[in-house]
């Protein structure tokens, strides 16, 4: 190599004079030029496949309009020397919000105060705040020097710019990031529309929940659509978001599960989504790249907790252990399924100053460095349909950075960043090239060694001196102090240095170049993928692999069926269903053969009324049954293992009591592993929660404004729920028996989801359950539903149940409870522990329930209290946890007992399974062990091992560390509000 | 089944007119149960052993002898009687319903409040104490709630006009909550909850220890909450620490002791775990304030709260269980039911709720076990009373007096019952 890296002061060429808005009034002359410029023995990265050595880029007009290989550059051209220079297209930032102001704060939210019931914003826009969809950020945009410079020093070129705020965001617009007017970075006004499940600044109380901003957004779309086909109002929103309809839309997301559910929303109203992640897919891998949709992934590297004692690992979470080693390769991860994505800084707020760095960590950990490239250009011009940037193909944008080495290698310094063929330094250049010098001083020589650090000139005697050597730059001027005596000064240009004029006779040339300049340190080896427990907790590390067929071998079996408890039988699963109940089952029909002597086989408990695995509980609409708890199930909760080791094997997630009118449920099985949408029990009946009295009326907000305040006003809710649902079901009916040629005359009647679900409940095709305590309103449920000619399906908590069991029966309803729970609030002041056995003895169909993650994995227990109290045998005891609950739910045909040919939920218990010291040993799902106590003891050693191995190998790492860890997740009640904003557990059932 | 058990019930409900059950008499004269399979809470079980009650106490404990038998006989075979449960760190009597502000008296306003007493706001009448001795407890310490030093417990007997006729021990302890480093946060950001570290512990903690040398100096001596701690170097009081971290159980001790102090009870949970080693050799006593809990952490071992009072138990630690709050704290004996499938025996399990809570309040003398010349307060239960698929209580006695077991809760039962014409 000849020539080194060059400095050139010379370097603001084009911008001295800026960019001139073609429109606008010149104060002074004309200063209009057309510049040829040749970037001359550069390495040119054209696109991630492609690249070219030793060439000479020649731009014009703000376009890349030719390589040159061994020619000379254009006459005309402005001459720069690229030597040792790898040139990239400029990145794409695909989630900025450079030159738009801050978005409003975020309220506080408070259930203490007055409810907002409304949207605050005045003029013709959507009825929900947080639907913003005719916000345009063009609009907003200004010129900020300041946001492009911090974006531009790490090598990004344009960026989409949108607003961060609401669930309909309203559209982004693609900006350069020259610093020129607004009318000329504007590379498209609109460009994209965006969305999140955040609501943001919106201080209108709905949605408050994740499902509820599922639901919004729904709803929305389907308004968006009627839109066009009415003339009776004016929604600026519904109107934008048909307008924008083929403009990209991205999806921001806060979390892996959002992720799936944006795919749900897109197979819907089939319309793509690109998600803007938050970097978290590695720990739901193969679900998310089951979506096919091209992501954008930030480069979020959570810290490890602080460990410093040995004492605070009792603090430490194993799977805030995991996430600081498993994030680094999530990009790797995503690339080797095959996904589709774009990169972007991470999200906190240091993530834009370490993205290079952070960039490289990718890499390390197994990122191709042609996708990492790609993720940057290529992908992002793609999403954005745009063939102008992106790459540097002849014609492209002239927006492209140059490093001074390889980008990937560590030491490579951003040093050139081109925006429309308009430079800008962004770290100097070195003005000498490292390596060993020789000094003639008269007739002298001595050998020097220059280096730089931090921009700063280093000089050291090359071998054994008795002179001291100083040297100073101060910009291209080089003064050099020899024994402390007068300073020699030369004047450095292109890499030559010219001695000034003075007493001596001197120079200082390059003898030898240092390598580390141009070294390469790629060749560092890629790191291993650790071990990814599934779903990610530590009991992710759980083996559950399971032969299809397992043979339960001499056990004590718990029928539930006219057969009652038979001793001494054998059971046989085959492919997750019970295949053979019998005495002496051959050996040979199974691969696993379990010895259950002297242990008790049951069906699995099922619980009525949980709220684990759950991101969200409640939503504040008075009719919220347009959300649905399917939306927000959580795969990874620890308490699904929790719950299997407790012998519970489907429960239903019922959503909050915060409204006469809740959520629709989801019920599942606790399949340990599978993702949220596996959980779903398959063709199951839809339920949803209603709940009456103190929460509904909110007993503990003495400023609550919203509607129904009383008992009295509950009522009413119902009636005019059930009235208008009837209606809505008649302007359909109506509609749809129209002919072909009227249909086409008039507009559809509006879609409405919460009418819709209200409508299944009048048609028994959506099943209640109430939460319900004291007599009056039980009673008030059922006259409702009788007027309306239809049946209540059960109801929960039903503490005064007792009270109005034969009314109860009368009308055919259901009752779910708790065994003993009492006195945590006024209406459960008579609350007795017999009401289970009443009920039952009563005859309703009766099941304990626990509305706890704690009390969930003891329901065993529970079911036993109503021998206590009440007196019920042990077997119509133990069917208040399984059949009984198995019937309330509908899933009776394939659940709730153990009868050849309904499902392997089985649970071998070491004891009898209502005695207070069973312990449940196998739990099967589906014919799969999900909890197997013979494990226990060495899946806990593993978890403390590896945990412990995590906590040296962070603690010992470089990373800076974080002074908090996660700790254990509140328990969900139905009470409990989980919103965006806050967590507020309404009602401490448990105390 | 059922007709046992309403049989049973309507010899228990024999005043339902009541509108809660009146106190019972003083015993008036000698009782002996005969048959018995006697589970004495120390340790031991007797069986077809013989027990004689006499002016509240026992005179005779043991094998069967003619010569012994007093007053009315009753024969309990196939029937088990226990030391009455003892409930530590209860906010029983202070708390109706937990959601009606008004009903709640279990926490004062303010950061030290060693003077505030639980005794004189304890309602002999709460409604939650019968369904308390339906299921075997007759005895609780009663203990606030709140800020850094809560104020002073009481121990009472379930079974009293008023809160001066059932104390047992008046003003027994003095409960701090040790502050800890770190504390549960709910984070808006990562909407999870969070460990924090508290800016204030520092600060806490000096608030603390220097109520405790203010107090042992005596420099003040009409200051009413100094005199309330200056009672524990006095010998008057002992001293309960709630830690919930590893960390803040060994500063808390190793001040307490600093300070002469060298038992203090500890109240905690799975913090104990990681420093059993040093709780064994500070030989404090524990309360494990919850074992129907979930693990500490989502990687805990599954059922790790059921086995805390097991391994403390097990490495000579005095380990009594508590139930927190008091709703649900009728289940006590189903904890250490509970702590029997962790490893334990049924008869170290009984003691964890007879005996050793008993030896920590200090009223082992007269309570805890069943041993002649202590008092005659125990229940007779047709089942295993740890396990709930089994305890069925007949009669309890406190003091010998017995005590009406009905209340509210089965009157309603039977009201309902009556109404449905259910079979008896």
């Amino acid at each position: 190599m000849k020539k080194m890296l060059l400095l050139l002061l010379l370097s603001l060429t084009v911008s001295v004079a800026g960019a001139q808005l073609p429109t606008g009034t010149v104060n002074g002359v004309q200063d209009v030029r057309h510049a040829v410029m040749a970037l001359t023995n550069a390495t040119v990265h054209v696109t991630p496949d492609k690249t070219l050595k030793d060439v000479t880029v020649v731009i014009k007009d703000g376009q890349i309009s030719d390589y040159l290989k061994d020619k000379r550059p254009p006459e005309n051209a402005v001459v720069i020397d690229y030597q040792g220079m790898h040139i990239y297209p400029g990145f794409i930032h695909l989630d900025a919000e450079v030159g738009l102001p801050e978005p409003a704060k975020r309220p506080p939210f408070s259930w203490g105060g007055p409810e907002t019931l409304q949207s605050t914003v005045d003029g013709a826009y959507n009825a929900n705040e947080a639907i913003k969809a005719s916000y345009n950020a063009a609009d907003d945009f200004s010129h900020d020097t300041k946001a492009n410079q911090a974006l531009r020093q790490v090598g990004f070129t344009s960026a989409l710019s949108h607003r961060h705020d609401g669930i309909m965001r309203g559209t982004g617009t693609l900006v350069s990031l020259a610093d020129d007017p607004a009318q000329l970075t504007l590379l498209a006004s609109k460009a994209s529309q965006h969305y999140s499940f955040d609501k943001g600044s919106s201080k209108q109380d709905y949605p408050v929940s994740l499902m509820g901003a599922v639901a919004l957004i729904r709803q929305t779309l389907m308004d968006a659509d009627w839109y066009q086909q009415q003339n009776k109002m004016t929604d600026l929103d519904l109107a934008a978001i048909n307008n924008n309809n083929q403009l990209p839309r991205i999806f921001s997301v806060k979390n892996w599960q959002q992720t799936l559910l944006t795919r749900k929303i897109s197979d819907e109203f089939n319309i793509p989504f690109v998600v803007k992640t938050a970097g978290d897919s590695y720990q739901s891998l193969e679900a998310v790249a089951d979506t096919g949709q091209t992501l954008v992934v930030p480069l979020n590297y959570p810290k490890a907790p602080e460990v410093s004692s040995p004492l605070d690992s009792y603090h430490v979470d194993y799977s805030d252990l995991k996430k600081w080693q498993v994030a680094p390769f999530n990009t790797r991860l995503l690339a080797e399924k095959g996904v589709s994505f774009a990169l972007l800084p991470g999200d906190n707020k240091k993530g834009l100053k370490t993205f290079l760095k952070d960039l490289r960590k990718a890499v390390k950990h197994g990122l191709s460095e042609q996708a990492a490239l790609a993720a940057l250009t290529t992908i992002p011009a793609e999403i954005l349909n745009r063939q102008d940037i992106g790459h540097l193909e002849k014609g492209a944008r002239a927006d492209f950075i140059a490093f001074d080495q390889h980008l990937f290698n560590d030491k490579a310094q951003l040093k050139d960043s081109w925006v429309n063929g308009e430079r800008t330094e962004i770290n100097p250049r070195q003005p000498l090239p490292s390596g060993d010098y020789i000094l003639t001083l008269d007739n002298s020589q001595h050998e020097l060694k220059v280096s730089f650090k931090k921009g700063q000139l280093n000089l050291q005697p090359g071998s054994e001196s008795e002179q001291k050597f100083k040297a100073k730059m101060d910009g291209q001027l080089l003064s050099l102090v020899i024994d402390e005596q007068a300073p020699l000064m030369a004047w450095v240009a292109d890499g030559k240095i010219k001695p000034l004029p003075s007493d001596y006779n001197w120079s200082l040339k390059l003898s030898k170049q240092n390598d580390q300049d141009i070294k390469s340190d790629t060749d560092e080896s890629v790191k291993d993928l650790p071990n990814i427990p599934k779903p990610f907790t530590a009991y992710g590390l759980a083996d559950t692999s399971t032969p299809d067929k397992v043979l339960f071998k001499n056990a004590t079996v718990w029928t539930n069926e006219e057969a009652g408890v038979v001793e001494n039988t054998d059971v046989l699963v085959v492919d997750g269903t019970i295949k053979k109940i019998d005495k002496d089952i051959a050996d040979s029909k199974a691969d696993l053969i379990i010895d259950a002597t002297g242990k008790h086989l049951t069906s699995g408990i099922i619980d009525e009324h949980s709220h684990i695995a759950l991101l969200s509980v409640n939503d504040v609409a008075v009719n919220s049954s347009m959300v649905r708890m399917q939306d927000v199930v959580n795969s990874q909760d620890v308490n699904i293992y929790r719950n299997l080791a407790g012998g519970v094997t489907a429960a239903q997630l019922l959503h909050g009591s915060a409204n006469p009118i809740g959520g629709q449920s989801a019920l599942i099985k606790m399949r340990w592993g599978v993702s949220p949408q596996d959980m779903l029990i398959e063709g199951a009946d839809g339920f949803i929660k209603f709940a009456l009295g103190e929460n509904v009326k909110r007993s503990r907000n003495n400023q609550s404004v919203r509607y129904p305040l009383t008992r009295m006003g509950v009522e009413q809710v119902y009636r005019d729920a059930f009235s208008e649902a009837q209606r809505y079901q008649k302007n359909w009916d109506d509609y749809n028996n129209l002919s072909r040629s009227k249909k086409i005359k008039v507009s559809p009647p509006r879609r409405d989801l919460a009418m819709e679900a209200t409508a299944e409940v009048l048609n028994e095709e959506r099943y209640i359950s109430c939460h319900s305590y004291v007599q009056s309103e039980i009673s008030m449920l059922m006259h409702v539903a009788d007027d309306f000619d239809f049946k209540v399906n059960t109801f929960t908590h039903i503490l005064e149940g007792y009270k109005v069991a034969d009314q109860m029966k009368a009308h055919g309803v259901g009752a779910s409870t708790f065994a003993d729970w009492w006195a945590y609030k006024w209406e459960v002041n008579e609350a007795i522990p017999y009401n289970a056995a009443l009920m039952d003895q009563v005859g309703l169909v009766t099941a304990i329930n626990s509305d706890s993650a704690e009390m969930s994995r003891r329901l065993n227990q529970e079911a036993a209290k109503t021998i206590k109290y009440g007196g019920l045998s042990e077997q119509e005891a133990w069917k208040t946890v399984t059949l009984n609950p198995a019937k309330l739910l509908h899933l009776d045909d394939h659940m709730g007992s153990v009868k050849e040919g309904k499902d392997a939920d089985l649970v071998l218990w070491s004891d009898e399974p209502l005695s207070i010291y069973a312990q449940a040993e196998k739990t099967m799902v589906d014919g799969v062990i999900y909890y197997d106590r013979d494990k226990q003891s060495t899946l806990e050693e593993t978890i403390n091992t590896e945990k412990m191995a995590l906590i040296k190998e962070s603690q010992s790492s470089g990373d800076s560390k974080k002074p908090s860890a996660q700790a254990a997740k509140p328990e969900l009640h139905c009470d409990t509000l989980i919103t965006h904003n806050a967590f507020l557990a309404l009602d401490n059932g448990a105390e | 089944m059922k007709t046992i058990l309403f049989t049973l019930l309507t010899l228990v409900i024999f005043r339902a007119d009541a509108i809660r059950p009146t106190p019972a008499e003083a015993q008036d004269a000698p009782e002996t149960f005969i048959n018995a399979t006697i589970h004495t809470g120390d340790g031991n079980v007797l069986n077809n052993a013989m027990m004689v009650i006499e002016s509240g106490q026992i005179s005779y404990l043991g094998s069967y002898q003619k010569n012994q038998e007093k007053g009315q006989i009753n024969d309990l075979k196939e029937h088990h009687i226990y030391p009455g449960f003892i409930l530590t760190n209860t906010n029983l009597g202070l708390t109706e319903v937990d959601a009606v502000r008004a009903s709640v008296d279990f926490k004062e306003t303010g950061q030290l409040n060693p003077n505030v007493r639980t005794s004189v706001a304890y309602n002999a009448d709460s409604m939650r104490i019968p369904p308390m001795r339906f299921n075997g407890v007759l005895l609780a310490q009663v203990v606030p709630v709140g800020g850094l030093v809560s104020g002073s417990s009481s121990v009472m007997q379930l079974d009293a006009w008023n809160w001066d006729d059932a104390l047992v021990k008046n003003d027994d302890g003095l409960h701090i909550n040790w502050p800890s480093i770190r504390n549960k946060k709910f984070d808006y950001a990562t909407f999870s909850m969070k460990l924090e570290k508290d800016k204030n512990y520092g600060d806490k903690v000096i608030k603390i220890k220097t109520l405790f040398k203010d107090a042992q100096a005596g420099h003040s001596p009409d200051n009413i909450k100094l005199d309330a701690v200056a009672a524990v170097f006095k010998g008057d009081k002992q001293v309960y620490i709630h830690a919930s971290t590893p960390t803040a159980i060994i500063e808390s001790i190793e001040f307490m002791q600093s300070m002469g102090i060298n038992q203090p009870v500890l109240v905690t949970g799975s913090a104990a775990l990681p420093v059993i080693d040093f709780i064994v050799s500070a030989d404090v006593p524990v309360i494990i304030n919850s074992v129907h809990s979930l693990p500490q952490r989502n990687d805990s071992p599954v059922e790790q709260p059921y086995a805390v009072a097991v391994k403390l138990q097990q490495a000579g630690v005095l380990t009594a269980l508590s139930y927190p709050g008091s709703m649900s704290s009728r289940n006590l004996g189903f904890t250490a039911g509970t702590t029997v499938a962790q490893g334990l025996d049924k008869n170290t399990a009984l003691q964890l709720i007879t005996l050793n809570p008993a030896r920590i309040l200090k009223i082992d003398n007269r309570y805890g076990s069943l041993a002649t010349d202590k008092s005659a307060t125990f229940f007779i239960s047709t089942g295993d009373a740890l396990d709930m698929s089994a305890q069925q209580l007949q009669s309890a006695y406190i003091d010998g007096r017995k005590i009406d077991l009905s209340g509210k809760q089965q009157k309603l039962y039977k009201r309902y019952h009556d109404k449905y014409q259910l079979a008896e």
